[in-house]
């Protein structure tokens, strides 16, 4: 039931968003909305930690550990993002935007829907329209600006993405064969699993590489990237930390998910996702040291990151498959938090080119103390969780004798580090340059910063039972 | 699969027939210039693929592909042109996509190989399909890959549009002789998709228009790393 309640939600926040008389009754029932949507999915998690899965309409709408850890990740981060947009997108439009404005709270919960529904529904035809409209539904949240540059990353993305959605699709109806094939069964996640070992190898392994590579160019991997830095720089920051927190994530879901129906043939999937994985991420983390634009540099470490975890799933066994699921959380909950930083100090400075932004800790201390900890954070120093999933997934690597993969990791990883580091503390200490004014920010994006730091601080230290556990029943998910 | 013997001589002749001229469509989307003549092709393109709904449903006596050859019918060729022909001015349609990536004999000779290479990459699936999955595959297939060679090499907002619809068609070419089984809700959820595709697809490019005073969105090459933008 909860289930159907939290897409009932983002539909309503949409129409209430549209008819609204103001700013504030759009942004009020956005932000009520998502916080409704957030307990419910905690709920949720909290009942799947427990080893039940949640079902509202049997092989249609269910979820279990893996689409429980996504659900509750979409939903946290849908909070902050609908928080952090009630000053940013006040404070960014004019008044006479209020039309605009207003335009803007209706796509965004409907793009909130439409990621919520990936990991809630069942059928996996209907979870590859879902991650087509998480496309669609944000096309105009990228253009928002409606300057010429936003208006190409726009076209760009929408272009990208959805050629490799039709690609993805000839895969999910090759997979529909391969079930119709083996006898039939239900369509969903678990239904293939079940029926894997019937199919036709060489038909499944077919339709794997077809999702690969066409959910792989929405999930931002390597050579299918170049969409990806354009659009997570011009959208506005809430929506840049959900698409690039948890809307490649989902994508990745989709992926994550085909790897055990393929566990039966000799590894191939696997060793796809590993190269894959690897190609992305030694790539992302050298595109990353060139970079001139700070939201840039996050959406490049975002590429970064989905290599890590196609790696981490790639390289199979439970230790990598909770390392690859611990980062999926890491990942979302830190880059998030990055991008609200960055959009504080787009607040604060007005412009994205890092040499002409210096000294951000005196200007606005909070930003500057953010933009530390994000990059501190998303880069995997040690108190955070991100290093600590890292490390796992290395060490699963290193125990089973994949040297030369643990080897480029390790690589990038540090290469990523130093890159993210060397531009963010340039841009948080130096001199103020004088034209900039302390400008103070907006309450509701302290408010969604501070809130959003909690578990990106925290998480590192103490991980609470219920979410070890619903990490477990995740991991047990991408494997057999 | 299990109904291999029912297709009969006849209908095998018919869906060949149909599958060729939607192969034929689709080489015709990558070449032609004029972009009132690349939305005829789609719809033409469409409308085959309803056509070859139809004649699997007729064969296979299945209501199921009927209805979906009547809900392709409705929403692709009928629906779509007319959305993009109201949201996009009729003064872009006028135009011609001239600054093409590649000339035309090789735009072919590429498409050819394209379209080989899905046949290569068809053939160990084909073993005890029936005669609509050994057409219709590996000509969705080709549909699906031109497609992705026709959005690289145009460079009109337009053609690009088209370029992704003509490659849903080359799956759902495919998919209505290999998945025929998929759920009503599925079906119609996905012609809805494309529908929101053509629209929103329509109205950025109308707002690309606007703005920008192009729809030649090959040149749009401001957001690169080693852009001047920044010294303005």
């Amino acid at each position: 039931m909860e289930l159907l309640i939290v897409l009932c939600i983002p539909a309503l926040g949409a129409a209430v968003s549209m008819i609204a008389p103001g700013r504030r009754v759009a942004a009020g029932t956005t932000v009520l909305g998502a916080l409704v949507v957030l307990l419910l999915s905690l709920r949720v998690a909290i009942v799947t930690a427990s080893g039940t899965d949640m079902v509202a309409v049997k092989d249609w709408v269910s979820c279990d550990g893996m689409g429980a850890l996504l659900l509750l990740l979409t939903s946290f981060v849908g909070f902050t993002a609908a928080l952090f947009s009630w000053g940013y997108v006040a404070k960014t439009s004019s008044s006479d935007r209020s039309e605009a404005s207003r335009r803007y709270y209706s796509n965004l919960n409907l793009f909130l829907l439409s990621l919520l529904a990936v990991p809630v529904l069942a059928h996996i035809a209907l979870v590859w329209i879902a991650v087509e409209l998480t496309t669609l539904l944000s096309v105009f949240l990228v253009s928002y600006e409606d300057t010429p540059e936003a208006l190409e990353a726009a076209w760009k993305y929408v272009m990208l993405t959805c050629m490799g959605a039709a690609i993805a699709l000839i895969g999910i109806l090759m997979l529909y064969w391969a079930m119709a094939v083996s006898g039939g069964g239900p369509f969903t996640w678990q239904g293939l699993v079940t029926a894997s070992s019937r199919m036709p190898p060489a038909l499944l392994m077919t339709a794997f590489l077809f999702i690969l590579v066409g959910f792989g160019t929405k999930a931002g991997l390597v050579p299918l990237h170049t969409w990806l830095p354009d659009a997570h720089s011009q959208a506005p920051s809430p929506v840049c930390a959900l698409l690039s927190g948890v809307e490649t994530s989902a994508v990745l879901y989709a992926i994550l998910r085909l790897l055990p129906v393929l566990q039966g043939i000799d590894g191939a999937a696997a060793s796809w996702c590993v190269a894959f994985g690897l190609i992305s991420t030694v790539a992302a983390a050298f595109l990353l040291i060139q970079v001139k634009d700070y939201k840039r540099l996050f959406a490049f470490s975002t590429i970064e990151h989905m290599g890590i975890i196609l790696v981490g799933a790639g390289l199979g066994g439970a230790d990598a498959q909770l390392g690859a699921t611990y980062q999926l959380m890491n990942h979302a909950i830190a880059k998030s938090f990055c991008f609200y930083a960055a959009g504080a100090a787009l607040l604060i400075s007005g412009v994205r080119y890092i040499p002409s932004v210096r000294g951000l800790i005196r200007t606005s201390p909070i930003t500057g103390a953010s933009l530390i900890l994000g990059g501190l954070a998303i880069s995997g120093a040690p108190p955070f969780a991100v290093f600590f999933s890292e490390i796992s997934i290395l060490r699963a690597g290193l125990r089973t004798g994949h040297y030369l993969v643990v080897g480029l990791l390790s690589l990038s990883i540090v290469v990523a580090f130093c890159g993210i580091m060397f531009h963010v503390t340039r841009l948080v200490f130096g001199k103020p340059s004088s034209e900039s004014v302390a400008v103070a920010l907006p309450r509701s994006c302290v408010g969604a910063l501070a809130l959003a730091a909690i578990p990106v601080l925290g998480i590192g230290l103490y991980v609470p039972q219920w979410i070890t556990d619903l990490l477990g029943h995740a991991a047990a998910v991408l494997g057999r | 699969m299990e109904t291999t013997a029912t297709v009969s001589f006849f209908i095998q002749q018919v869906l060949g027939l149909v599958g060729g001229l939607f192969l034929l469509t689709t080489f015709g989307l990558i070449v032609t210039r004029q972009l009132r003549a690349n939305l005829t092709l789609f719809t033409i393109q469409s409308a085959l693929l309803a056509a070859s709904a139809l004649t699997l449903g007729y064969a296979r006596s299945s209501t199921h592909l009927l209805f979906v050859a009547g809900l392709t019918v409705v929403v692709k060729p009928l629906l779509i042109p007319w959305l993009l022909r109201r949201i996009v001015s009729s003064d872009i349609f006028a135009r011609r996509d001239i600054s093409q990536v590649l000339n035309i004999p090789t735009v072919l000779l590429v498409g050819l190989g394209l379209a080989t290479l899905s046949y290569f990459i068809s053939r160990p699936l084909l073993d005890g399909a029936d005669a609509a999955v050994r057409t219709n595959l590996p000509i969705g297939m080709a549909g699906l890959f031109l497609g992705v060679f026709a959005m690289t090499v145009r460079r009109e907002a337009i053609s690009q549009v088209l370029a992704i619809l003509s490659m849903e068609n080359g799956a759902f070419f495919a998919g209505i002789a290999i998945a025929p089984g998929l759920p009503l809700m599925a079906e119609l959820a996905a012609s809805f998709d494309m529908l929101i595709i053509a629209l929103v697809m329509g109205l950025l490019a109308k707002k690309i228009h606007e703005r920008v005073g192009t729809t030649s969105v090959g040149e749009l090459v401001a957001l690169k790393e080693d852009s001047t933008r920044w010294n303005s």
